[in-house]
């Protein structure tokens, strides 16, 4: 017999989990110490609950494992809910092992407790709550399956003190059979023969590729498709790097900040295949003038209620996006026939507005945000793991970093969580701690989570931040300038610290870059001479720069405001 | 439109309120909500009434089978089905009110399983409207307390729900 915080320690070594992020407490006091006694897993020991649950979820973003993080109960709970929601919010696999107080002292108001099942409902896949020991292995294992399976999701797994402290057998069950949960795999054929029928006839086709594509590791059967059908590839900003943004067949992100030739490719489409993409407000814009447009629509996706959600769809097909994928290419025999004249006719259209060139920017005497992007992608060969935070600078990352495969760019889609990106970095780098790791990011959200620069040093992450510094939040000061005659209300950021002996302070390598001729040089000097440092770079960068093109909220995709037009 | 949804869902602690956290969480109206164990103890059977287009349906029932607690989702509404509801009622029950109200009561099947000096209390099962006809046909002054279950239905003939 164990006791149950061993038995918490055995199951994660059973899912082969070899690093978790977490910080200790009351609650988890066991459990800690039944970590101490294995060396098996792993513990990063965060600064802050949120950034634990960040890093776990990055970890999993960028691996194809789940990540875990292991908090103690009340505050340590609450600390993580933005961390599990903005998982939530992109599907993102998680399991989050929180303490309780002992199972008596439930509903008591105890010390430390809160109610976490009922805290955590609305942002997670699932929730349980462990009464008793017996349950636990078990619990444990439904856990991880219901975060890794069907659409993905954090799961949260609370387990009370005397749980921990309980003795039981510890068997680890091989297999979960649960007649609640059972998720779809195989697309229905008689649909996915109707798709592959349209794809046939489309004149104006897209192929609009989402997160899913991603999370199901669907990238590689994508391209083949793809390729094979000779149709333009647009991503959403979740589906970067599902298909190769350098392929001629790419044109770019689409929605709020796409490219002009994806907007207008997927507004005047005649057949759209949706892969793994759920028509969100950022990517379609306004519904009812993106509805306007006749056109067909297949949506391959495997969770039933992201379809015709909030645009109708003709060919609905729930299923594991692979094997959706598998058993078309399956039916793309020698009889399949695209209509090549018109496709051709299409292409034509695309590379004229392909012409536009809508990511040129204005050129300043103060280093350009983007050009910082594009030296950043040279340097690294286009081959880095790029995290961001939320604001203008993760839209000049996800519009000028060519991401060419799935799993690189990791940022917070769904919630659009400033902080994320340092936390992000940790994750990634404990997953590949052989890659080249960038944060790109702004002085706001930086410093929503600055004090993971600890944790970085105490576990030797050479991440590389690159810190798009405007003095401005400067995506909400872009829609006062746009949107409120320049009245700018608390977007400007004073009594901003000396960012280098901020990094200095806490053991790492600061660098101050004001002019672009020093850009390529420093990126250059952070990535060779300071490889193994985490390099926190401060650009000081125009703080007039905007993201263009740009569809103003509430209107429709074509509706863009360009860059020239100002 | 109108519409009865039958949920079977796993009987453990929790799931009533995923079921009413879904609901409020994406603005689905709820009219009535009724849960109780089913035959077998580890399943509970809810009937929700609610209200909404083909489309808002369409999601309800969608993200009511997301729930990695809920078994089976059935929209009663969509073929022949029965449904009930429990209605108790305490009604003021003096002088030449009395007999009218026992004679009210026969008059809607109902019973009165509550006798005192001055009160009755009468129980009512049918459709919702029926218990709405019996409160508009009573003299609102005398009516001191209502107590109504909300809606339970069921398929008629061989629509079954099991698992
Ligand atoms: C936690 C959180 N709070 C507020 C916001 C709203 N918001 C979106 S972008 C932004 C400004 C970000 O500023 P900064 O990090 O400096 O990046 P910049 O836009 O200047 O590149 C704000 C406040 C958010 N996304 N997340």
């Amino acid at each position: 017999m164990i006791s149950g915080a061993e038995i918490v320690i055995r199951c994660l070594q059973e899912e082969k989990v070899d690093c978790v992020f977490g910080y200790p407490g009351g609650s988890v006091l066991h459990i800690y110490d039944a970590l101490f006694k294995q060396d098996q897993v792993k513990h990063i020991l965060v600064r802050h609950e949120q950034a634990a649950v960040h890093a776990a979820d990055a970890y999993s973003r960028s691996s194809q494992k789940v990540g875990v993080a292991l908090v103690t109960s009340g505050p340590g709970v609450t600390n993580t809910i933005t961390g599990i929601a903005t998982a939530y919010s992109d599907s993102i696999p998680m399991v989050v092992i929180t303490g309780q107080v002992p199972t008596a002292y439930i509903g008591q108001d105890a010390f430390q407790e809160c109610d976490t099942v009922g805290i955590t409902r609305p942002c997670v896949k699932h929730n349980f709550l462990v009464k008793d020991v017996k349950d636990l292995a078990s619990t444990i294992k439904k856990a991880f399956h219901i975060a890794a399976t069907g659409r993905p999701g954090p799961v949260v797994v609370d387990v009370p003190k005397d749980v921990t402290a309980q003795m039981c057998e510890f068997e680890y069950p091989k297999t979960i059979q649960m007649r609640s949960y059972n998720p779809v795999v195989k697309g229905h054929l008689g649909q996915i023969k109707k798709a592959v029928q349209l794809l046939q006839e489309a004149k104006r086709p897209i192929i609009y590729a989402g997160g899913g594509v991603i999370l199901s590791d669907a990238a590689e059967k994508l391209t083949d498709l793809a390729r094979k059908l000779d149709f333009p590839v647009t991503n959403t900003l979740m589906g970067l790097g599902s298909y190769p943004a350098t392929d001629r067949q790419s044109v770019g992100m689409l929605g709020m900040h796409g490219t002009y030739e994806a907007n207008m490719a997927m507004h005047h489409a005649d057949v759209v295949l949706a892969v793994g993409a759920r028509f969100d407000d950022r990517v379609i814009g306004n519904p009812a003038h993106f509805g306007d447009e006749p056109r067909k629509i297949i949506h391959v996706d495997i969770d039933p209620s992201s379809i015709s959600k909030r645009v109708k769809v003709d060919v609905p097909i729930v299923g594991n996006v692979p094997d959706v994928l598998d058993e078309m290419l399956k039916l793309m025999d020698a009889s399949f026939k695209t209509d090549k004249v018109a496709v051709g006719d299409w292409w034509k259209q695309i590379e004229e507005w392909r012409g536009r060139d809508c990511l040129r920017y204005r050129q300043s005497e103060l280093i350009m945000p983007q050009y910082v992007v594009q030296k950043l992608y040279e340097v690294t060969g286009g081959d880095a793991y790029i995290t961001s935070d939320v604001g203008q600078h993760q839209m000049f990352a996800a519009q000028y970093y060519k991401f060419d495969k799935p799993r690189r760019w990791i940022n917070s889609g769904g919630l659009g969580t400033m902080g994320v990106g340092l936390p992000y970095g940790m994750g990634v780098l404990m997953a590949n701690p052989e890659a080249q790791v960038a944060c790109i990011t702004g002085e706001g959200s930086i410093q929503m989570n600055i004090q993971e620069l600890s944790t970085c040093k105490q576990y030797g992450l050479p991440l590389k931040i690159i810190n798009l510094n405007n003095g401005m939040l400067g995506m909400v000061r872009q829609w006062q300038e746009m949107f409120y005659s320049k009245r700018y209300s608390q977007s400007y950021v004073t009594s901003l610290p000396d960012f280098v002996k901020l990094a200095e302070s806490y053991g790492h390598v600061g660098m101050k870059i004001e002019k672009p001729e020093d850009v390529e040089p420093a990126l250059r000097q952070a990535f060779t001479e300071y490889k193994d440092r985490l390099v926190f770079m401060d650009f000081i960068i125009d703080p007039t720069a905007n993201v263009f093109p740009m569809v103003a909220a509430g209107k429709g995709l074509t509706e863009m405001i360009l860059a020239e037009d100002l | 439109m109108r519409h009865i949804i039958s949920v079977l869902l796993e009987n453990e602690a929790g799931a009533l309120s995923r079921v009413a956290g879904l609901f409020s969480a994406r603005g689905y109206n709820i009219e009535s909500l009724t849960v109780a164990p089913t035959e077998d103890a580890s399943l509970s059977r809810m009937t929700i009434v609610t209200r909404g287009s083909d489309e808002i349906l369409e999601q309800i029932t969608k993200q009511l089978n997301k729930l990695v607690d809920v078994v089976k989702v059935v929209d009663l509404s969509e073929a022949a089905h029965s449904e009930r509801e429990l209605m108790l009622i305490k009604v003021r029950a003096t002088g030449k009110d009395r007999e009218e109200m026992k004679r009210m009561a026969d008059i809607f099947r109902g019973r009165v399983i509550d006798v005192t000096e001055s009160t009755y209390v009468i129980e009512l099962t049918g459709t919702g409207a029926k218990m709405d006809s019996f409160i508009a046909a009573i003299d609102a002054g005398l009516i001191l307390e209502t107590v109504r279950t909300g809606v339970c239905g069921i398929g008629r003939g061989d629509r079954i729900l099991k698992v």
